[in-house]
């Protein structure tokens, strides 16, 4: 590598884009040394504690997945009680009020704590092994996910032992859920968990997203990158602006159930409907969610299997494109039978046929993939052909409810519960079922026991087949979802019967493929290095995966060979940053396109800090459902107290000489580099958060204009006297925007910037004490109307981002005190200045908001 | 509908044990666009057209036809018919002219609910706050049986009405024959 090379590399912009990688090879050393000294750095601390602090993505995918499949368990458990009350007319065997809690519980538990997690955790457990890296990009914040995942689960199991689990649908539409129609804690119990569990989901969205995009092996364009990862990426950012709406819906319904704001009662200026919009525009998306993992697994599986390469790389990602964008134009499709013009109709049912195009084209890719190499019937690809046959079945009957007069008949029958299990079990547990087997040599390092597997596999699919596929019929037949009895029908009992008892067939299914998966586990013989002769670089390592992953970096000539070919030199120390010799853990962040190396990255280790914060929002959620109201500040002061301590926790002298990666050329720490992960992180974030606004301003425009009930009462204290306040909150932020970058000026001139930190921090203060006097007496009573409940939530909004970018200026006042800021380093000043400028631009929007309800009666 | 679903699952089970053979040449776009494509944009194509024609069809509108209040309650209904003099109200049992296209003005008291009356097609939710509309036709006389269709809590199962289909000339006697007079409040 000549000097100039070099000197571009380190210098690192995306200028030399087109010029090709070449890095020299490490000198190879010896295996065993590499392995010592990264497991040094790398492994989780020892005995129980340290599971409780483990960060790493082995670890925690594994753990993902692990409880995901007992939840899976508990959740089928709970259908087999529905198919034993169904199997006949006057079923005894359930009262009511238990069987709703049943069947609520049995969607919850399918949806947020299964297949949500799973996916989260394949993605986890695999993304850094697939592209090259070590690690995720955030690896505290996978840890806190999964603690946030695992207590808003317990939680909500705890509420079935007691009887008082949610009862008003996995969906929870309002009325039903509204405090009047269901007293008790136990829509609490839905509202306060799932947002708890969504705590993870955003946290996995985040870092996936940031993973792919700048940690992928150098010389591994975003072009060329494995499918898996294209599918992933889909996911994440269907996750970033997906469930944002869903959060809002349950933190607007939760205020009205708790403080009696409302936004979906109707004698108050709400509207029901909001809620079916909000939650819709998550629900559909999620399928979607779903879907696209499992649908990168059988891209993953499919050529390998047939000893090929994959039919149309480019038509697939388009394909994925496409979903991502047509599904989030569906949601009204759920929506039908509400009363909707029919031109609106037309449309959105045009949206949910066009999107069984792109499924379609990727169906057709899968089969010419097959029809291209010479199939091999072996374990994952029985699954795969089980993915045909049902998923093929499940999207036909999805176009048919795509019609809307179908949809009129189908709609909440047994028709739509079949359909759905089709595409869910299908498209999602059959692909995860190919997985299992695929992965689990990786993650044992043992092979399987023959035979047990495929008995499974006949055993689930003939089980289900029988339970659902007679379901469309019954449904056809006009026997409607989540009854419990059906007296007068006793028609339905034979077609009931059946589909209870293939139920049962069904779980017999799923316990042995469980068993297999123990037996492999424990009994299995050790499984030879790259059992599926993979190109991807999942398998160019020891089995079972190592906590570091690789003991050096892939470098761009390692990237287009097969696995078994790579895997000696890379664990010799031949490809990039070899090791661990600051005895620290540190990896590869490139750039976004071409994947051209930028710098070193150095991560935090083991930790107890991520169960801290979940265990103090735990206490929220328990305070909240106990009613406790006022006491519920001490676990958000301790929460805001605990993320001071997490920045903290990143704070590390800067080591300004350049880190040495391969001969002849080195790069510099991420300390020096304005566009961090941790940056990216944050630009991530913020779109969720601009998807969670947006969807406020929705609900705003969509109940002033569609709710009955508006214009409210006439407008009392928020008149013009009230005005001042509201100026100096929609203006401060953006004062605090130019103390920002006054700051950032004063550091690269060397400058202590104490005094423009300071004034960041006293703008953000009196936006926050300008709306503390608004709350005090110059705005409506928000339990009065819909207008004054939405103004309160603007508010809200507002004082939370404030505060935020207070917290962030006063941890930039408290750096430059101790020096921490330097000209090379900036410190938490790039981040402070994104959430700065993101509350310099939503507070004027909220306030313009707020002042034209006001004006709207 | 049902026929072509089956005839396009069967062509992708053939399609897939085609592929357990030898490798060949496979020319990409043939299956992406040509098959991806090709075969789904007309199908997707002619059913939305095929759905738009018919639910045109079954909108109401304003021609004069026959309109009854249905009102949901937790968990019963509430049907208020145009008599001769006077509205006349009957609980849980729907007296249709046969022959005649009606339109059905829904509304709900308390959640949501969904009117559906399986043998004649359709659904509609009954929403607070909102009113919403169902053009049905029953074509013959007889009883039917109706139920709601949203999920709305405890009683959700047994919230079922029947539908009473008479000649157009009986109508008004049916009618009056069923009226809810306030006896039948407590069951």
């Amino acid at each position: 590598m000549t000097d100039s090379t070099a000197q571009g590399l380190t210098g690192t912009r995306e200028d030399a884009q087109d010029e090709p990688l070449t890095i020299a090879a490490n000198p190879p050393q010896r295996a065993l040394g590499l392995h010592r000294e990264l497991t040094k750095a790398w492994a989780n601390d020892s005995g129980w504690w340290g599971q409780v602090t483990a960060v790493n993505h082995t670890t925690l995918g594994l753990r993902f997945m692990g409880t995901a499949l007992v939840f899976f368990l508990i959740g089928g458990v709970l259908s087999m009680l529905i198919r034993a009350q169904l199997a006949t007319h006057d079923g005894a065997f359930l009262d009511t009020e238990l069987y709703n809690q049943i069947f609520t519980m049995h969607g919850s538990i399918m949806m947020f704590l299964f297949a949500i997690p799973m996916l989260e955790g394949l993605s986890i457990y695999l993304l850094p092994k697939l592209l090259g890296t070590r690690d995720m990009a955030f690896p505290r914040l996978t840890a806190l996910g999964y603690w946030c995942y695992l207590f808003g689960g317990l939680i909500m199991l705890t509420a079935l032992l007691f009887g008082v689990a949610p009862r008003d649908g996995w969906f929870m539409y309002t009325p039903l859920s509204s405090a009047a129609h269901s007293p008790g804690i136990n829509a609490d119990v839905w509202l306060l968990g799932v947002t708890f569990v969504e705590i993870s989901a955003l946290a996995a969205a985040v870092e996936i997203t940031v993973t792919i995009l700048r940690q992928r092996a150098p010389g591994m364009k975003l072009t060329e990158m494995p499918l898996f990862a294209w599918y992933i990426l889909g996911t994440s950012v269907m996750m970033l602006v997906g469930f944002p709406p869903l959060i809002l819906a349950s933190v607007l319904l939760e205020i009205e159930r708790a403080f009696g704001w409302p936004f979906f009662d109707v004698a108050r200026g709400g509207d029901p409907l909001l809620w079916q919009h909000l939650f819709w525009l998550f629900g559909h998306p999620e399928v979607y969610i779903i879907f696209l993992p499992a649908a990168g697994v059988l891209s993953t599986l499919i050529p390998v299997l047939c000893r090929t390469q994959i039919v149309g790389y480019g038509a697939i990602v388009a394909s994925i494109l496409a979903l991502v964008f047509l599904s989030f134009g569906l949601w009204v499709h759920h929506m039908f039978t509400v009363g909707i013009p029919h031109m609106a109709l037309a449309f959105f049912s045009a949206a949910s046929l066009a999107v069984a195009v792109p499924t379609v084209v990727q169906v057709f890719a899968w089969i010419g993939t097959m029809w291209q190499g010479r199939p091999e019937l072996k374990l994952p690809m029985y699954y795969i052909l089980g993915f045909f046959l049902t998923f093929v079945m499940g999207g036909l009957t999805g176009v048919m409810l795509a019609v809307v007069p179908f949809n009129w008949q189908a709609h909440d029958t047994a028709f739509v519960t079949a359909h759905l299990h089709y595409v869910l079990i299908g498209g999602f547990v059959f692909p995860m079922l190919a997985a299992a087997a695929w992965w689990m040599p990786q993650i044992t390092g043992r092979e399987r026991v023959r035979g047990l597997g495929e008995a499974a596999f006949w055993v689930i699919l003939i089980g289900f087949h029988g339970t659902f596929f007679i379901m469309h019929l019954t449904g056809l037949l006009g026997m409607p979802r989540r009854i419990d009895v059906y007296t007068e029908n006793p028609e339905w009992v034979w077609l009931n019967l059946t589909s209870s008892i293939f139920g049962f067939v069904m779980t017999i299914g799923f316990g042995l493929f469980v068993l297999d998966m123990a037996l492999q586990a424990f009994m299995g013989q050790k499984q030879r290095r790259d059992p599926w002769r993979a190109p991807t670089l999942d398998w160019a390592m020891p089995l079972p995966a190592p906590a570091y992953t690789f003991a050096s970096i892939p470098a761009p000539r390692h990237l287009d060979k097969e696995a078994r070919d790579v895997t000696l030199p890379l664990a010799r120390g031949e490809g990039l940053l070899p090791g661990a010799p600051r005895r620290r853990r540190e990896f590869l962040v490139t750039s976004l396109a071409g994947a051209r190396p930028d710098h070193v990255a150095i991560l935090p280790g083991n930790t107890a800090l991520p169960l801290a914060v979940s265990a103090t929002i735990g206490a929220f959620v328990l305070l909240m459902l106990a009613g406790l109201y006022p006491l519920t500040l001490l676990p958000l002061a301790g929460v805001a107290a605990l993320v001071w301590l997490w920045g903290r926790g990143m704070v590390r002298p800067v080591d300004e000489a350049p880190i040495p990666v391969a001969p002849g050329w080195q790069l510099p720490e991420q300390g020096l580099r304005r566009r961090t992960l941790g940056w990216s992180g944050s630009v991530c974030l913020l779109v969720a958060n601009g998807t969670l606004f947006a969807s406020l301003v929705f609900g705003v425009g969509f109940l002033a204009v569609v709710a009955p009930g508006w214009p409210g009462p006439e407008v009392q204290a928020a008149g013009r006297a009230a005005l001042p306040g509201v100026v100096l909150a929609a203006l401060m932020p953006l004062s605090g925007a130019l103390a920002v970058r006054w700051a950032e000026a004063g550091q690269r001139r060397g400058s202590a910037g104490l005094v423009a930190a300071g004034l960041g921090l006293l703008a953000n203060a009196v936006a926050l004490g300008a709306l503390a006097w608004l709350a005090a007496g110059h705005m409506d009573d928000p339990t009065q109307h819909a207008r004054d409940a939405l103004r309160g939530v603007l508010a809200g909004y507002v004082a939370l981002h404030a505060f935020i970018a207070a917290g962030l200026g006063g941890f930039a006042l408290d750096q430059t005190r101790r020096g921490e800021i330097t000209p090379a380093h900036g410190g938490v000043l790039p981040t402070w200045r994104l959430w700065q400028d993101y509350a310099a631009v939503t507070a004027p929007i909220a306030a313009v908001l707020a002042v034209g309800l006001g004006m709207s009666t | 509908m049902l026929g072509g679903a089956a005839v396009l699952t069967l062509l992708v089970l053939v399609l897939l044990a085609m592929a357990f053979g030898p490798p060949r040449k496979v020319a990409a776009r043939r299956w992406t666009h040509g098959l991806g494509l090709g075969l789904s944009l007309p199908v997707l194509g002619v059913m939305l057209a095929a759905g738009l024609w018919v639910g045109e069809r079954v909108l109401p509108r304003d021609d004069g036809a026959l309109k009854i209040e249905v009102h949901a309650v937790q968990w019963y209904w509430e049907f208020t018919a145009p008599g001769s003099d006077g509205p006349v109200m009957t609980r849980d049992r729907l007296i249709l002219p046969a022959g005649e296209p009606v339109d059905l003005v829904i509304t709900s008291e308390d959640v949501i609910h969904s009117f559906w009356v399986p043998q004649l097609g359709g659904k509609m939710d009954a929403i607070p706050g909102r009113t919403n509309r169902l053009r049905l036709q029953a074509d013959a006389p007889g009883v039917l049986v109706g139920q709601c269709a949203e999920f709305c809590g405890l009683g959700h199962a047994v919230m079922r009405f029947e539908v009473e289909v008479v000649d157009p000339d009986d109508w008004e006697d049916a009618l009056r024959a069923t009226a809810d007079n306030g006896e039948a409040e407590d069951d």
